[in-house]
């Protein structure tokens, strides 16, 4: 009598469930290879028109979820159509987007996509409809601007929120304008051009590029002035000052009005 | 001295007196002088330092401390030293005085305030015989006239009242706005066409004219009432507005003007949410809908936010429509 093999009877060997496990590792491991591969090679390929194509397989792996395969918008977050480059890459770059948690307000952390990814994401998303573009570095070189005229104009247009030393501040029911330390001249530029979250937009006509960029170098001037005055409090002016000389100014006079008071042994 | 002020509190003459050890060992006496001595010659010491730092150290040098940060040499060392040369003569004094001084309790009498019967009694007395001696009584032309420039005295006070005026007018319910006057944007003052103001813009903005009567008058009155905020909204998000008709409204389609001082204590405003279309006031947080005629929605504030009608002119810039239709800013007497 020949040993016929059956299915029915290899399923019941006792290696049986190694082999499945085995196979089933293996195949993941192929496919896996095989979709790596062809994400590097998208990779190589961006700053092409390609690019539209790989920010459309990050977009729908990472952002449709909450904006809609197309950008239209869900209940979990707002429409992308006409918002342009420059709106994905101040989100993206200054790691607001993707949202950690849902929340109140997109805060600043270190970016999860790529240079490359974040261009192809904004170049994706730039299709939806027309919006303000990326600027360029000539946009935002700051060098021999007006850095008396950028305060001026910081002082009337940003500080009411961002604080006259770029500190931020609080807003309405648990919204806050960010402190704009960590921003870049780019992502400045975008901000104001797009209107990230809550903050208005402040169009080119009515905020020129020159004054833009007055702004912008007269930021970055902020930061490199050096601050030669000890501890800052964050910059945040008398609140801090009030808080810090009432504890630790009354609290070093009271501690000498006890030892004063304390009777000798 | 009575012994039933507190039943609680033991009377200075009931606790047993407690000896310090300087008092009882003389080592321990010495020890204090030392250290008296110490704290005096340490505040010598720092004064001679004091000197030394501020004739030696470059003022422009810059340090990092631990906690502080960066800071000026030249600045921390004159503090320090100073600091510590006055501390250690007040440091030593207390010290002096708590080891070494006599600290032995003693009783002090409480006398009543007031004067005795009889000390009373002299000085009307002494009143009498004065008013008696003048004649003041006998001779009722000086006592009259004397009333009378005694009651014209405070005449001159009252009058010197007048320079805190004179009031202030309608200057309170009128702002440089008018009739065609254009928006232009602040600091660079330039008219401002509807059609570069997208959506959810935000522009600070100020009368035509404002800079150079600025110039002229030198003061900022004028700039503190008419200073707006020039905003615009989906005009299907505008639920209502201040005024206008379907025909002339206030807003040009969805771009809105409102005044930007806070109708609380008057502080100049212009955090604004331009999804929410929140206006929110820094000082006291009120907050106002430019979206729903400037209403308040939250804080003090007791009025809406003034909004100020515009529209554009034959050159297609922004203009205002008039004055503003109710006072800016905060609120006071006469205004019902």
């Amino acid at each position: 009598m020949t040993k016929e093999i059956t299915l029915r009877k290899l399923r019941g060997h006792k290696h049986a469930h190694l082999v499945v496990i085995t196979f089933s590792l293996l195949f993941v491991a192929i496919i896996w290879t095989a979709l790596s591969t062809q994400m590097q090679t998208a990779k190589a390929a961006v700053s092409t028109e390609t690019s539209v194509q790989f920010g459309k397989s990050l977009f729908a792996e990472g952002c449709s979820s909450c904006h809609g395969l197309q950008g239209e918008g869900t209940t979990d977050g707002p429409s992308l159509i006409g918002v342009g480059a420059a709106a994905v890459d101040f989100q993206v770059s200054s790691g607001r987007m993707p949202m950690a948690t849902q929340g109140i307000q997109a805060m600043r952390k270190d970016p999860v996509y790529s240079e490359e990814e974040i261009a192809a994401l904004a170049a994706y998303v730039a299709t939806f409809g027309p919006g303000p573009a990326i600027p360029t570095d000539e946009q935002i070189d700051y060098t021999g601007a007006d850095i008396g005229l950028g305060g001026e104009l910081f002082r009337v247009n940003c500080a009411q929120c961002h604080n006259f030393a770029g500190q931020g501040g609080a807003l309405t029911e648990g919204k806050y304008a960010p402190n704009i330390d960590l921003a870049t001249p780019r992502q400045i530029y975008e901000a104001m051009i797009t209107g990230p979250q809550n903050m208005p937009v402040f169009s080119e006509e009515s905020l020129t590029p020159d004054e833009k960029r007055a702004i912008i170098a007269y930021i970055m001037a902020l930061r490199e002035v050096p601050n030669a005055g000890g501890l800052d409090l964050g910059r945040y002016g008398p609140v801090t000052e009030g808080l810090f000389a009432w504890t630790f100014g009354l609290g070093i006079l009271i501690a000498l009005a006890i030892w004063i008071g304390i009777k000798a042994k | 001295m009575s012994k039933d002020v507190s039943p609680y509190r033991p009377q200075p003459a009931e606790i047993e007196h407690e000896y310090r050890r300087a008092d009882i060992d003389a080592r321990a006496a010495k020890k204090a002088e030392r250290q008296v001595a110490l704290m005096f010659a340490s505040s010598a010491l720092f004064t001679v330092l004091f000197v030394v730092a501020f004739a030696t150290i470059d003022a422009t040098t810059v340090i990092g401390l631990p906690v502080f940060g960066d800071v000026y040499a030249f600045n921390v060392a004159i503090g320090v030293t100073m600091g510590l040369a006055i501390f250690f003569i007040g440091a030593g004094a207390i010290h002096w005085a708590k080891k070494l001084m006599p600290d032995v309790e003693v009783e002090e009498e409480r006398h009543d305030f007031g004067s005795s019967a009889e000390e009373k009694a002299e000085i009307v007395e002494t009143f009498k015989a004065g008013s008696a001696d003048s004649g003041v009584m006998q001779r009722p032309l000086i006592r009259r006239t004397l009333l009378a420039a005694l009651a014209l005295f405070p005449v001159p006070l009252v009058v010197l009242l007048r320079d805190l005026g004179p009031g202030p007018g309608d200057e309170r319910f009128r702002t440089m706005w008018s009739q065609g006057r254009r928006l232009l944007t602040d600091v660079s003052y330039q008219p401002i066409r509807p059609e570069d103001v997208p959506i959810g813009n935000l522009i600070n903005a100020v009368p035509e004219g404002l800079h150079e009567l600025e110039e002229e008058v030198k003061n900022l009155n004028e700039r503190a009432k008419s200073v707006i905020i020039v905003v615009r909204i989906d005009p299907d998000e505008i639920v209502s507005q201040q005024g206008g008709t379907s025909e002339e409204p206030w807003d040009y389609n969805g771009i809105l003007a409102y005044s930007k001082v806070c109708t609380h204590v008057g502080c100049p405003i212009s955090l604004y949410e331009q999804r929410t279309h929140h206006l929110l006031c820094p000082c006291h947080q009120s907050t106002y809908d430019l979206a729903d005629s400037g209403k308040v929605i939250f804080g003090p504030a007791a009025r809406r936010m003034p909004q100020l009608g515009i529209t554009i002119d034959q050159e297609g810039y922004l203009v205002a429509r008039g004055d503003f239709a109710e006072p800016i800013g905060p609120s006071f007497w006469e205004l019902s």
